[in-house]
């Protein structure tokens, strides 16, 4: 046996799993309570204790963990025409597993200033201009960042003709260059960003949030939680060597306070009479919405459902919904258990949260007449015909109702423009190994990938659910 | 920074017109004449063009409409570029822009009208347009 464990230091909870390299099985999972304020590595050592009763007093050959603790990485970008190197700053921050807690376009202002240190980033990136294009915006804005203490260090991926002087501009301050995230109008350049993001979570904001004693531990790398099940997903989609992966795929992570979705996918038009708008996005591409969450941010969802499709999916009446989501909104920590009105609560909440994030995440076309005839437009990605979802989050495997609430993350004729999955094959993360295999992946890429396969639960084809 | 040498164009075909072939054209003929083309293919808005001009620090735009409809598709553009911060920025237009009987003049002075510096008649050469961008773009005898 050759054990390796794997550690995922979330906001919440320390997640523990081990692996056995060999046999190429989970050996078993426990978790603990974080513990940032104190030692991190109390909230782990209760982990060990737990797992080590479940598994026996295994030594471990290898250690890595991903982390999302202490508000995980935080990071605001700054770009200049916002449908483009605004959005190619904001894809490569997702990607990389940041929170994004501020998004610029155009010129910084001093009002902006406040906010972005009353925002306390752990990254900021400032981008702005193709190569060899505008130049004035990135300037000024590395002049408006430079009257500030130096707090958190800047990543400046904007146009080239501009790196050298941003970086001359922002003496004093922790200045990383990086190619530029948008060299050419619609192509998209966002890994060299996003491997220098990574470094720096891993040599600065680690010690920052008191991470650094458990980082005695690791054998290597240590990366943010999202990353790791974005690298997850793309082994699971892409396969590796001779190990197939199972396709294109969606994936959403259903949590407290925001829902992540991922997709591994082309997304590009299907058919000749389609235009493609906008910036082409990431083959791996990854959104949160911050505002939609099971209880955290479960007003979110009551907001973008509405309070009748609720009522309607849960079966509750109107006002027993607005009281139960008050009461979940200040009750954090409640689950159904056995509770039917919760238990039918949280099944229609859950089916929202699914098809709000993932219409959000998909792209989305749209018919026009031209003298020419009928013409498509699309922008963002055309996922219908992505055939695997995969599904996370605790109010998803802690149910039996999950294929029906995964459903949601259909295509739907009630919203023929949302480019969402036509028909899929329904996977369930029950044993909540995603982030650990995207550590594992790092160097053991087959042997995740195929314990992924082995672990997830098929839960069917959306298409025989529908009938 | 290889590239701005070269001045930079952004083009594309206005409106919801999908005319793709005289699109592709004059983007390898003005690639040819040494410019640098940001090309934003069909069914392009006016934010489009604005946005790729600024991105770019574009030196020109040259807006094709090949159905018709041009006059109204180009309406306000200048007025647009003007509140974007791109003032001054050349503004060509070409194409079959207008249908009806009417002298072209009259049409010219009417995209002039609407802040366009330069329109060509259906059936414009490549190389006029590129003349034209010369002289707008004061490049005297120099390569683009």
């Amino acid at each position: 046996m050759k054990a390796v464990l794997l550690i995922d230091f979330g906001s919440t909870y320390t997640k523990l799993t081990a692996v056995d390299l060999d046999s190429e099985t989970i050996l078993g999972t426990a978790q603990s309570f974080t513990t940032i304020q104190t030692d991190i590595n109390d909230g782990l050592e209760n982990g060990l204790a737990l797992l080590r009763e479940k598994i026996g007093d295994v030594s471990f050959a290898e250690t890595y963990a991903c982390s999302s603790a202490a508000g995980g990485l935080r990071m605001v970008t700054s770009g200049l025409v916002p449908e483009l190197t605004g959005e190619a700053a904001k894809m490569a921050s997702l990607g990389a597993g940041a929170k994004v807690v501020g998004i610029y376009a155009f010129q910084l202002t001093e009002d902006d200033l406040d906010d972005i240190r009353a925002a306390k980033p752990d990254i900021f990136l400032l981008v702005g201009g193709t190569d060899g294009g505008n130049t004035e915006c990135i300037l000024h804005n590395a002049r408006m960042l430079a009257t500030m203490n130096p707090e958190f260090p800047i990543v400046v991926a904007g146009n080239r003709s501009a790196a050298r002087e941003c970086e001359r501009i922002l003496q004093g301050h922790e200045v990383y260059v990086c190619p530029n995230v948008m060299p050419k109008f619609g192509v998209l350049q966002v890994e060299p960003t996003q491997k220098k993001i990574r470094e720096i979570f891993l040599n600065r904001i680690i010690q920052a949030k008191g991470l650094s004693k458990a980082a005695a531990l690791l054998s290597d790398i240590m990366m943010p939680t999202p990353a790791a099940v974005l690298a997850a997903m793309d082994l699971l989609a892409q396969g590796k060597g001779d190990e197939p992966g199972i396709g294109e795929l969606v994936a959403v992570d259903v949590g407290g306070a925001t829902t992540d979705v991922y997709s591994i996918a082309d997304g590009m038009p299907e058919h000749m009479n389609t235009v493609f708008k906008g910036i082409p996005e990431p083959f791996a591409k990854r959104t949160v919405e911050g505002d939609i969450g099971m209880r955290y941010s479960i007003r979110g969802i009551l907001e973008a459902a509405g309070v009748h499709r609720i009522s309607q999916l849960s079966g509750l009446e109107e006002g027993r919904v607005e009281e139960l989501v008050d009461y979940l909104a200040t009750h954090t920590d409640v689950v159904p258990k056995e509770d039917p009105e919760l238990e039918a609560l949280d099944f229609a909440l859950a089916s929202m949260a699914i098809e709000e994030a993932v219409t959000r995440h998909a792209g989305a076309i749209e018919e026009t007449y031209t003298m020419m005839g009928l013409t498509y437009v699309q922008t963002g990605k055309n996922l219908t015909k992505v055939k695997q979802i995969v599904v996370t989050g605790g109010s998803l495997i802690h149910t039996k109702r999950t294929a029906a609430i995964a459903k949601h993350a259909l295509y739907s004729p009630a919203s023929p423009a949302s480019l969402r999955p036509k028909n899929a094959d329904v996977w369930v993360d029950r044993t909540y190994i995603l982030a650990a295999m995207g550590l594992l992946s790092a160097h053991y890429p087959e042997t995740a990938l195929r314990i992924m396969k082995k672990e997830l639960e098929y839960h069917g084809n959306s298409e025989q659910e529908n009938s | 920074m290889e590239n701005r040498e070269k001045k930079v164009l952004v083009i594309g075909v206005i409106g919801a017109d999908v005319h793709a072939v005289g699109n592709k054209i004059l983007y390898h003929a003005f690639t040819e004449a040494g410019f640098e083309v940001v090309n934003l293919g069909v069914m392009v808005s006016q934010e489009e063009y604005i946005a790729a001009a600024i991105e770019s620090n574009a030196d020109a735009i040259v807006v094709s409409s090949l159905y018709g409809q041009g006059e109204l598709d180009c309406r306000g553009l200048r007025e647009k570029c003007d509140e974007a911060g791109l003032k001054g920025i050349p503004l060509l237009v070409g194409g079959n822009i207008v249908i009806g009987k009417q002298t072209f003049e009259d049409v010219e002075k009417r995209f002039k009208a609407m802040g366009f510096d330069r329109a060509f008649a259906p059936g414009t050469a490549p190389e006029t347009t590129i003349e034209a961008l010369r002289e707008l773009l004061h490049m005297d005898g120099e390569q683009a």
